[in-house]
């Protein structure tokens, strides 16, 4: 029944009297209720680990001493460092920059688009005369965002959907290309994370789509660096052997701000540590 | 034979004696890095340059912690703990590996005999904890699953 | 900046020692992909620690220890001990750090 009324959902746009970003929401998470019954609701930041017991297990013991705790403490360095001027990240953020990643990404009306935290950082360092930095390869972004999301920790998502036609467009935009199937597998990403979460695909087991954004910047202890939320979904995208598109795009940015909404209440739990 | 082959024997008769099984068990402080049981790639041999022999005894009293399913072969929890006495050393071998010791723990008198580390392993294999109590060396193995071929990239 | 970072806690006169070492640990198996070239063995090969200055452990490690390996051992000791661990690479780098036991 919840696969029809998400079909729905991408029929009828956000603004129309049948859906709004509230309604998704609901529907979103009365699915994976269903779907995993026993999972508590703030385990899903966990992501994989809500759902596979075994996984988990290594999860926990990787947790002793987490390898992402040497890239926080660069992360640190690197956000203290100051840009050739003389001003530093903090100068460009609420609070010195500290405890805010749950306030990501957020519709900038002024600018009309989505601002993730990764976005912002590169927004701050050209403001302050530096180069942007690459979204991929787990480098010096990568760092800087992974301590702000540590500094951020336990705190609540609570991304906030204007209701504005520029607003909703974004997370309509984004929503959309969730659902779409693409690429020469043909998948879109409901495919795996919504409806096949929790089955086996060849030798993983897709994540459930709530809590995703939470934990990123990950650690991927396979690929031995940190990676961020774009280049995953990047990756996704080049598995499935679809078009994909670069860190801080339009698509990409508003594929956060969908994702992103769809685990509002839950905590800021990056960085993460994945295999 | 002349004086420089006689130094040259020499220094080669001694950096064989250093590499002869029983390195492990060196008195001195500074005991040089096993070379010779780190390249062996067959466990049986690696077993015997360690100690001298392949006299194991499976023994309950060795725990050996290992996923049954490794999340990702380059970085494979592993914890070794036991309640036997007078543990010497602790070694872990995985059979498949190119070169199956993986890592060795020489414990002192301080010590309790429990440790724990991440492996690298490149496929599927079994895992073998061997504990050395006084004379005799005491294991426990398991295999652990190392699978590719996920979507997850 | 270190490449060790240590945690150590007593209890009931037993102390658990944890450390995340910051190292490549190649096992000079693995092809640079641009060059096709082997990149060169470089991994810990020992890891020793003491408390107060005795020898708790010594540690032999091989290339198959993961990346950035981490290391948990136990020892007869008290709070306020003096930890210290230390270790040397096949290049012959070292490094060492030292911590109290809380």
């Amino acid at each position: 029944m919840t696969r029809k009324l998400l079909i729905l959902i991408i029929l009828f746009p956000a603004f129309s009297v049948f859906s709004s970003p509230e309604k998704d929401y609901d529907l979103f998470l009365t699915h994976f209720e269903n779907r995993f019954p026993d999972t508590p609701f703030q385990d899903y930041k966990n992501g994989v680990y809500s759902i596979d017991k075994s996984a988990r297990e290594q999860w926990e013991s990787m947790e002793e001493f987490p390898p992402y705790e040497l890239n926080v403490d660069r992360g640190e360095e690197l956000f203290n460092e100051p840009f050739k001027n003389g001003n530093t990240y903090s100068s460009c953020f609420e609070n010195d920059g500290i405890g805010i990643r749950q306030n990501y990404p957020f519709f900038d009306e002024k600018r009309n688009k989505v601002i993730t935290l990764e976005g912002a950082i590169n927004d701050c360092r050209v403001k302050n005369g530096e180069k942007p930095l690459s979204y991929f390869k787990g480098k010096d972004l990568a760092h800087v965002s992974a301590y702000m999301a540590y500094t951020s920790r336990g705190n609540v998502f609570n991304v906030e959907i204007p209701n504005t036609k520029e607003g909703l467009d974004a997370y309509e935009d984004g929503k959309r290309l969730y659902f779409t199937k693409k690429g020469q597998l043909n998948f879109s990403c409901a495919d795996c994370h919504v409806y096949q979460t929790g089955s086996k695909l060849r030798a993983d087991i897709p994540s459930p789509a709530i809590g995703h954004p939470t934990h990123f910047p990950v650690y991927r202890s396979g690929m031995g660096r940190l990676v961020t939320l774009h280049e995953r979904f990047a990756g996704c995208l080049n598995r499935i052997r679809a078009k994909s598109y670069p860190g801080g795009s339009d698509e990409l940015n508003n594929l956060e701000f969908f994702t992103t909404f769809m685990s509002n209440g839950l905590e800021v739990n990056g960085p993460g540590s994945r295999k | 034979m002349n004086r420089r082959n006689f130094i040259k024997n020499s220094i080669l008769f001694a950096g064989s004696l250093v590499a002869a099984p029983g390195v492990f068990y060196t008195n001195s402080a500074y005991a040089a890095w096993p070379k010779k049981s780190f390249d062996i790639k067959d466990l049986t041999d690696s077993v015997k340059s360690v100690y001298g022999h392949n006299n194991l005894e499976e023994s309950s009293k060795v725990k050996l912690k290992a996923p049954s399913i490794a999340e990702n072969g380059a970085i494979v929890p592993i914890n070794v703990s036991t309640t036997l006495d007078n543990v010497e050393s602790i070694m872990i071998f995985v059979e498949n590996n190119p070169q199956p010791l993986s890592s060795g723990y020489q414990l002192s008198e301080l010590s309790e005999p429990s440790i724990g580390t991440r492996l690298k392993m490149g496929k599927t294999s079994n895992v073998m904890a061997a504990v050395k109590s006084g004379d005799k060396i005491y294991t426990s193995t398991q295999e652990v699953k190392v699978t590719i071929g996920g979507c997850g990239g | 900046m270190s490449t060790i970072k240590m945690r150590s806690k007593e209890s009931n006169g037993m102390v658990t020692v944890k450390a995340l070492i910051k190292h490549p640990m190649e096992t000079g198996a693995r092809k640079n992909k641009k060059t096709g070239e082997l990149i060169p063995a470089h991994f810990i090969q020992e890891v020793t620690s003491k408390a107060n200055g005795k020898n708790v452990i010594t540690i032999y490690w091989g290339p198959a220890v993961s990346k950035n390996p981490y290391l948990t051992f136990k020892y007869k000791g008290k709070k306020g001990d003096n930890l210290e661990i230390s270790w040397i690479d096949n290049q012959g780098n070292k490094d060492s750090k030292s911590g109290t036991v809380k």
